[in-house]
């Protein structure tokens, strides 16, 4: 009892395997397909940058390496499949001699931080708006407000991350235009640090939020419908069950089964649109190291980020599919 | 059989309309009966007659469109369709419970067996009931033990239903609604859940009211019948009479559909045409299939007693008893 | 709607209706021909729009003013006054950008680019969706679970990290092979989709009947099943033209993308890069987000719309 079916777990491990080395090929394959040399022209742009750049040579050596243009290429494939496993990444040419493992993970707990508040808060909040909506004793104003707020569902936290930031940081000056704390702060356990981390993740997190709970309201609300037309959740009310807990025992945790499927299905897109909120931020994880190295052409940072980013991805789904087994007593039984 | 009893649920004038487009659908009109203390009465009728209609509006559970119209229903004196929601709610199950239609969705996938059938005694006694209690209902309805800890998705079809069984009597309730509680499982399940359902019944003393349209099963399970017609309660009578000498043309039919071993004998089907349950037609609702139809039975038909314990709505009820009723030949529409 | 005799007892009377009588008369009408839906037809007149002012402005505006410095810096849009106290001109309606490019010339060459992309890769991901979905449904065995697996492990990988290594390779991309590529990452849905309706239609009545009757492979897919599958796969398609968009607009708002060609997401990068935001330059980053928020407005209402279309008991609330 309580335990997860061997072949299930078997199952979600081949797949978290396969995701993991598909985008580590992926990510190793696509520039070598490309027909210039990368490695030239980058390091053409970043002169052409600077003026000049140092250490020109080991940093053309390193480029050229991490191309694979010296070595037979599945060597070199399988070299970078270690080094990658071990998050080796290479040193990083826009600061170089950085070690692009350093700087993701100086940058990941802010994504993840920012993740857990933003992504997870809006699971839990969308569904329970989604539930109150079809459940007959919900006060009118939440059958009337969500609807409404519905529309913005469809945006990207993107777009609404302008949109705040326009106005409760350009015009209003409530919060920080950017960045993940002050710069009169240091960095460290203490309440002015605290207090301005959270000024700093107010605006990026409700971007994400404000326009993601409705796409977990709308799933949960077409659910609870389908939910509340079960002869179970009839025999409930028939059985003369407090209404509270038949909403919640009987209705909520069954509705919330497919929601949870198609968070694991979600949360790549939530992560992408994350990082893209926390470039126009400025937010110092990985969405900001992602958008510098773009535009430094910092090759190896690019790399390191997309396959951290896609491996926190696979990791997050295969963390569902783990809890999953013990909501869902049916898949428990079935190996 | 014949010495008066407790009247335990009283049903009077209870119509329960739906709400189309073009118009109300009359799925339960006007119907009235008693049941008496330790008795089982059968509700039969052809799919679409209203019976699960009629029961949901006992139970106060019709959802929309559908809303109870008028009636009252009265069980031991307390009019539930007058209560207070709340009121209502503690009425239910402690009182009045239901053995559902659909046993093969009627539990709730992610709950342990055990864990719905406490629930429901915790709900009403404020005491979480000892394993020892759940484990004497398994037993009461002929479950073994260890499904205590399993969930529905691991029971058979009619495991499943005697589960709805111990459920059904897990509070000792005055009335038992069963909704066709056998009608989804094959034959041979069907007809050991049905002698469970007699045996819990018979222990417990409890009042039931069995719907169903299988005929057979009716006459070995119940007390009485209620026959119903588009709606309508056409026919009440004990099985016997009910069997031996219907007085509602329609009861009649129905009695004659069932097969029998002993003589062959063609199908009746009935011919002309069903109206339209919007515009019900005045007088009499089975006149446009009634083979014995009249001009009289343009006039409202209320049920009346024909016999003592026999009631039907139809004003040839005695030349039918009689025999003298002459049948007339109605083409198909 | 159902026809009946109108003898005086019949029609239920029409007269002496309450407003809330004669509204839910209306909801149920509704309910015959559920095409008949607001949502939809809201949905599609955004995007209609849409699709409109790039076509009209093609005829009615002159598109070189997307060229920079066609005009002067920073202009407002007309009736507003910028931090310099310039006034928008009817030469540049909606206000030109950093540049001093026409941003009504911008949203009319790439509102429909947008679009562009998002049909067209999700038209390409729905084809081999509906292909690999099909096989795999269809044949079963080994290829059922290669298809399966390879779907399961692509729909976890966000499509646009692997379109920021690509674009950081390759360079600049056009228009249509951004579309390619965004495509390669929207099959996996309506795969997974397809293939999980073959299964259950498989054993389905009809299907077995038409393999009784001789049908071949062919015409069973795509006579007898297909159909059946419409609704799904077109609320399928609705949801990955928003993903492509989406992941569009996303890549331009990281610099990548098409370099040449004004793109809605290119536009707001280049304002988010200039300041925009502090120097209160709302017309430059504004007008683009408005209009890519109508755009995936519209997708949302036109899903919705096909959501109770196909589920009626959504339609009551």
């Amino acid at each position: 009892m309580g335990r997860i079916p061997r072949s299930y777990l078997i199952n979600r491990l081949i797949t978290l395997f396969l995701t993991i080395l598909i985008a580590a090929t992926l990510i190793w394959v696509i520039p070598r397909l490309s027909p210039v040399d990368p490695a030239d022209i980058m390091l053409g742009r970043m002169a052409a940058g600077a003026g000049s750049v140092a250490n020109a040579d080991q940093v053309l050596a390193q480029l050229r390496e991490s191309f694979g243009l010296d070595q037979p290429m599945i060597v070199q494939y399988f070299k970078y499949l270690g080094n990658t496993l071990l998050f080796d990444f290479g040193l990083s040419t826009a600061s170089f001699p950085t070690p692009v493992s350093s700087l993701i993970a100086r940058a990941l707990p802010w994504t993840l931080g920012l993740m857990i508040l933003s992504v997870v808060i809006t699971f839990v909040i969308g569904n329970a708006l989604g539930a109150f909506m079809v459940w007959e004793r919900s006060p009118k104003l939440v059958k009337v407000a969500i609807p409404a707020a519905m529309v913005f569902t469809s945006i990207p936290p993107i777009l609404s991350g302008l949109l705040l930031m326009w106005i409760f940081a350009a015009q209003l000056r409530w919060f920080p235009l950017t960045g993940a704390y002050g710069l009169m702060v240091e960095p460290g356990w203490t309440w002015d640090f605290a207090l301005s981390v959270l000024h700093h993740g107010f605006l990026p997190a409700l971007s994400i939020v404000i326009v993601t709970f409705g796409f977990w309201a709308l799933g949960m609300r077409g659910l609870m419908i389908t939910v509340q037309g079960e002869d179970y959740v009839k025999l409930a009310e028939a059985k003369g069950l407090r209404p509270r807990y038949i909403l919640y025992r009987y209705m909520i945790r069954n509705a919330i089964l497919p929601q949870v499927t198609a968070f694991a299905l979600k949360i790549g897109l939530l992560i992408a649109g994350q990082v893209l909120v926390e470039r126009i931020f400025a937010y110092n994880g990985m969405g900001k190291l992602l958008y510098d190295a773009i535009l430094d052409q910092d090759f190896p940072v690019i790399q390191g980020v997309s396959y951290v980013i896609i491996l926190m991805t696979a990791l997050s789904v295969f963390l569902v599919d783990l809890i999953y087994p013990f909501i869902d007593p049916r898949i428990r039984h079935e190996g | 059989m014949t010495e008066p009893r407790n009247v335990v649920l009283k049903v009077r004038g209870l119509s329960v309309f739906y709400a189309t487009p073009t118009g109300d659908v009359r799925a339960t009109d006007d119907a009235s009966f008693d049941l008496y203390e330790g008795e089982t009465l059968g509700l039969v009728g052809e799919s679409g007659s209203g019976k699960t209609t009629a029961t949901s509006g006992i139970l106060r559970m019709v959802s929309s469109p559908g809303r109870i119209v008028a009636g009252s229903v009265e069980l031991d004196g307390v009019d539930l369709l007058a209560l207070k929601e709340e009121d209502l709610r503690r009425q239910r199950w402690s009182k009045l419970a239901l053995i559902p239609q659909g046993a093969m969705n009627s539990l709730n996938p992610t709950m342990k067996i055990s864990a719905q059938i406490a629930d429901v005694i915790r709900t009403h006694t404020g005491k979480t009931p000892p394993r020892d209690r759940i484990l004497e209902l398994f037993q009461m309805v002929g479950l073994p033990g260890r499904i205590h800890d399993m969930y529905p998705h691991e029971l058979s079809g009619g495991m499943k239903q005697r589960v709805c069984i111990a459920m059904g009597i897990a509070l000792n309730p005055r009335v038992i609604i069963a909704d066709e509680a056998t009608s989804a499982l094959d034959v041979v399940v069907q007809r050991v859940v049905a002698q469970t359902m007699a045996k819990v019944r018979d222990a417990l003393g409890v009042s039931m009211i069995m719907i169903g349209h299988d005929m057979g099963l009716m006459a070995q399970m119940v007390d009485r019948i209620a026959v119903m017609y588009s709606g309508k309660i056409v026919e009440i009578a004990r099985v016997a009479d009910m069997f031996a000498r219907p007085a509602h043309p329609y009861s009649k039919i129905l009695i004659d559909s069932v097969p029998s071993l002993t003589q062959r004998q063609a199908l009746r089907i009935t011919g002309g045409i069903t109206h339209d349950p919007r515009n019900p037609p005045k007088g009499c609702i089975f006149q446009l299939r009634c083979p014995y139809a009249a001009p009289q039975c343009r006039e409202p038909q209320p049920l009346r007693e024909i016999n003592p314990g026999q009631l039907a709505a139809c004003c040839r009820a005695e030349e039918i008893l009689a025999g003298t009723a002459q049948a007339r030949e109605i083409a198909d529409a | 709607m159902t026809e009946y005799s109108t003898d005086d007892d019949v029609a239920p009377a029409e007269h002496g209706l309450t407003r809330e009588d004669r509204r839910r008369a209306r909801r149920m009408r509704r309910f015959d021909n559920p095409w008949l839906n607001p949502k939809l037809y809201w949905g599609g007149g955004l995007l209609l729009g849409i699709v409109l002012v790039g076509i009209l402005g093609r005829l009615l505006w002159d598109l070189d003013l997307v060229f920079t410095g066609s005009g002067m810096l920073k202009l407002p849009p007309v009736g507003f006054e910028n931090l310099r106290g310039q006034e928008g001109t009817f030469a540049n309606p909606l206000g030109t950008d950093g540049a001093g490019r026409d941003m009504l010339a911008l949203i009319v060459i790439g509102a429909p680019n947008s679009l562009f992309v998002g049909l067209l890769a999700s038209l390409i991901g729905m084809s081999i969706g509906i292909f690999l979905g099909f096989t795999a449904g269809y044949v079963g065995g080994r290829t059922d679970d290669i298809i399966r697996v390879l779907s399961d492990v692509m729909i976890t990988i966000p499509p646009l990290l692997i379109l920021v290594v690509f674009q950081s390779a390759f360079g600049d991309v056009s228009l249509t092979m951004m579309a390619l590529l965004i495509a390669g990452f929207v099959w996996q849905s309506p795969t997974r989709l397809i293939r999980a309706q073959v299964l259950s239609m498989k054993s389905s009545g009809y299907v077995q009947m038409a393999k009784l009757s001789g049908a071949s492979t062919f015409d069973i897919m795509f006579r007898e099943m297909l159909p059946n599958l419409i609704p799904y796969l077109f609320g399928s398609f609705i949801a990955n033209v928003t993903t492509s968009i989406v992941t569009a607009v996303g890549l331009e708002v990281l610099g990548l993308g098409p370099q040449r060609v004004p793109t809605l997401g290119r536009t707001i990068y280049e304002a988010i890069n200039a300041g925009a935001l502090i120097q209160n330059l709302w017309w430059w980053w504004g007008i683009p987000t408005l209009l890519l928020a109508a755009m995936f407005i519209g997708l949302l209402l036109i899903n919705l719309g096909l959501d109770e279309v196909s589920n009626p008991r959504l339609r009551k609330a």
